[in-house]
């Protein structure tokens, strides 16, 4: 048994033109058994950055709390929002300083820079290792189904319908192929000005 | 092991003042002049940097000093003191990077510097430092220019002069600043604010100059500060 694997759930983030989606499943399980069908593990850090964790429960809440603290003191301080590349370092410093006892966690970023409008993804892992990439990221304990999924659906400048489909999809059908996530799903899509949250119809099992 | 006080050195007196920190003011007053002027698209500062005598080798320290790629730091008062507080400023800024993966923003840094000044008013067993400083920074594209007290208040300026003669320092820029003022114009108006109260001839060995703009901060060498005196001459 894995800590990683012992409350289930993934994630996704993708990016699209102009806009960005982030998912996850709403499985909170006790390694075989559901307990719970609500845990959604996608939390609004501001209007335009959100975080998204897979791994341990417990952890799962205590990092999002931490950060909540974290930014929204930075944005009384410096006021001003802040990017979502310098919440990457802030989250990375945070996972690093506890690197020989680190938090069971994989986050992944979805954000819009407040300055340059730009859409951004990014994950760490559980150590903070920043990943940049340009398409899609993805975690959780159907990470590899995901990856698969991903791949054969993704493709750059979607408009948010698309990559709302897209991601959805995605997402839908990896879960479906892994005991630990699944029973139910949330999507966002993040564009300038505007966030549509929708919950998706999936297998409850 | 260190044995440290307590109980703060700095107390009030009746009248509600602080007495400590105003003898610090006086500190500052009594120090070398110094200058900072901002401008639409950087800012100056200057100080004076008179020896006492000519044995002194005057290129080997410096009292405009840089702290980060984009602030730069000057003062009037005691030197000894400056030094501690320039340290912890680089400290502060470099800290903030490894954080942020950022460059300080100048107005963080100024509000974390203050903010060592004001503990060492209310500190057990220290004193204030005995200096103010001008910090200046170009960051969020445009000009910063701002004063840290021995209070540990901070005070944001369009120009400003400390140490001694500041006061005449003071009206002469009430007289010649605009907002309109260039970089260019500004070092000129700089280096007249501290000829006013300047005993002698000014060349490149006694006055000192640093400039903040949108490529950075940085000291100016000796040639550099002889070609805006020439200007003057």
């Amino acid at each position: 048994m894995s800590i990683m694997s012992y409350n289930g759930g993934a994630c996704i983030a993708m990016k699209g033109r102009n806009c960005i989606a982030i998912a996850s499943d709403l499985r909170f399980g006790i390694q075989g058994q559901t307990v719970g069908m609500d845990f959604e593990k996608i939390f609004p850090m501001n209007d335009h950055l959100y975080l998204g964790l897979t791994g341990l429960a417990s952890d799962i809440l205590t990092v999002s709390e931490r950060l909540e603290f974290h930014i929204k003191l930075y944005e009384l301080r410096e006021n001003r929002k802040i990017s979502p590349k310098t919440f990457l370092s802030v989250l990375s410093n945070l996972l690093y300083e506890k690197r020989f006892g680190p938090y069971f966690i994989e986050p992944v970023i979805a954000g819009i820079d407040p300055k340059t409008r730009q859409p951004f993804i990014a994950s760490c892992d559980l150590i903070g290792c920043p990943m940049e990439p340009e398409d899609f990221v993805v975690t959780g304990t159907c990470a590899t189904q995901l990856y698969g999924m991903c791949e054969a659906l993704w493709k750059p400048d979607m408009q948010p319908d698309e990559l709302f489909e897209c991601c959805s999809q995605a997402l839908l059908n990896a879960v479906d192929r892994d005991a630990g996530s699944g029973w139910g799903a949330v999507v966002h899509i993040i564009e300038v000005g505007k966030v549509t949250t929708r919950r998706l119809k999936a297998r409850m099992d | 092991m260190s044995e440290r006080y307590s109980f703060s050195l700095t107390t009030f007196s009746p009248s509600g003042k602080l007495v400590q920190i105003e003898y610090a003011l006086n500190a500052v007053t009594a120090g070398a002049p110094s200058v900072g002027i901002k401008a639409s698209n950087g800012v100056v500062i200057a100080a004076e940097k008179k020896q006492k005598s000519i044995l002194y080798d005057e290129n080997s320290i410096h009292k405009v000093e840089q702290i980060t790629e984009n602030i730069g730091m000057i003062y009037s008062g005691m030197g000894p003191d400056y030094r501690v507080l320039l340290a912890r400023a680089r400290k502060i800024a470099q800290v903030y990077y490894r954080r942020y993966q950022e460059s300080i923003p100048t107005i963080q840094l100024v509000q974390q510097v203050s903010n060592v000044m004001q503990e060492y008013t209310q500190s057990g067993g220290v004193r204030p430092f005995g200096v103010s400083l001008l910090i200046c920074g170009f960051d969020n594209e445009r000009p910063y220019l701002f004063q840290c007290d021995p209070s540990g208040a901070y005070f944001a300026w369009k120009a400003t002069a400390l140490g001694k003669n500041h006061l005449n320092g003071k009206t002469f820029l009430e007289k010649r600043y605009s907002d309109e003022l260039e970089l260019e114009d500004a070092v000129h108006t700089a280096i007249l604010t501290l000829k006013e109260s300047f005993e002698g001839v000014m060349d490149e060995n006694n006055i000192e100059l640093g400039i903040a703009d949108e490529k950075g901060f940085r000291r100016l060498g000796p040639s550099e500060v002889n070609d805006y005196l020439a200007s003057i001459a």
